[in-house]
């Protein structure tokens, strides 16, 4: 049961912090490309400061899959390239983090945008 | 200020999707089982990812790119935007909100051309969210390399 526990644990913590994106777009001057670009940046602050590791360790994709996420990984991704190599991680450390998603995104929408057509509105 | 409609050749059509919705106390809730089901599914993948024998870093990883192709093609067939529709921020916070915000402009702009209009415009919600994500972990690795000197 351990599985559904982690599902539900997912689903609680995913689903709340979508609901605070919600509650910012409807009662406040937000817009959504806004809520996408504060996410990721608190995500940052958030990782940076050792708040989102808990979030993480309970709740797994409920917290790594919103764009909190996407920011925490961006910051363990340059603690640890600092680590390694002092100040060129600095530079290098977030961008590799952040290697993976968002290549794929580029990718797929490329395919995407060859495969399909565009939908006529 | 919320019937503020972002310019069409601005945003991305969910983006539209979500600021043009009205307020209503359904709102908050669909987001909440959108998003959450969106994070329930990643989950579940991260649990097999794991069980197949994958790191933690690397099942994280599958989980984004998975949901990532997932978003891309329901994004391609257009029914994200139905998702989006319903789901608002729910569709919006989470990977697959990044990715529909790639797919979607890449797709809406290719009659003005594969460079211009799908290779440029592709950026248009993801480039300042890449930016700024980037500035921010910029920041943050500066200090962290001043207090670990």
């Amino acid at each position: 049961m351990a599985f559904f526990q982690a599902l539900i644990k997912a689903f609680l913590v995913g689903g709340a912090l979508c609901a605070v994106g919600q509650a910012l777009i409807d009662y406040t001057k937000l817009t959504p490309a806004r809520i996408l670009v504060s996410y990721v940046v608190a995500g940052v602050a958030l990782g940076g400061s050792g708040v989102y590791q808990p979030l993480l360790d309970f709740a797994g994709a409920g917290a790594s899959v919103p764009l909190t996420g996407f920011g925490a990984l961006l910051a363990r991704g340059v603690r640890q390239a600092v680590a390694e190599h002092g100040l060129t991680g600095v530079f290098s450390g977030g961008l590799t983090a952040a290697a993976a998603g968002v290549t794929a995104a580029v990718v797929f929408g490329l395919i995407a945008a060859v495969v399909f057509k565009p939908k006529s509105k | 200020m919320e019937k503020h409609m972002p310019k069409p050749d601005e945003y991305a059509r969910m983006v539209k999707a979500a600021s043009g919705r009205s307020k209503g106390w359904k709102n908050i809730p669909l987001a909440f089982l959108v998003g959450g089901a969106v994070c329930a599914a990643g989950e579940g993948l991260r649990q097999l990812y794991l069980s197949a024998g994958l790191s933690p870093d690397w099942a994280g990883a599958m989980v984004s790119v998975s949901l990532i192709a997932a978003s891309a093609l329901l994004t391609g067939l257009g029914v994200y935007d139905d998702i989006a529709k319903a789901g608002g921020a729910g569709a919006l916070v989470p990977i697959t909100g990044f990715a529909n915000a790639v797919v979607s402009p890449a797709l809406e702009f290719r009659p003005e051309g594969m460079v211009l209009g799908t290779g440029s415009r592709l950026f248009a919600i993801a480039g300042p969210v890449i930016a700024y994500g980037l500035a921010a972990s910029w920041i943050y690795g500066f200090i962290f390399w001043l207090l670990n000197r």
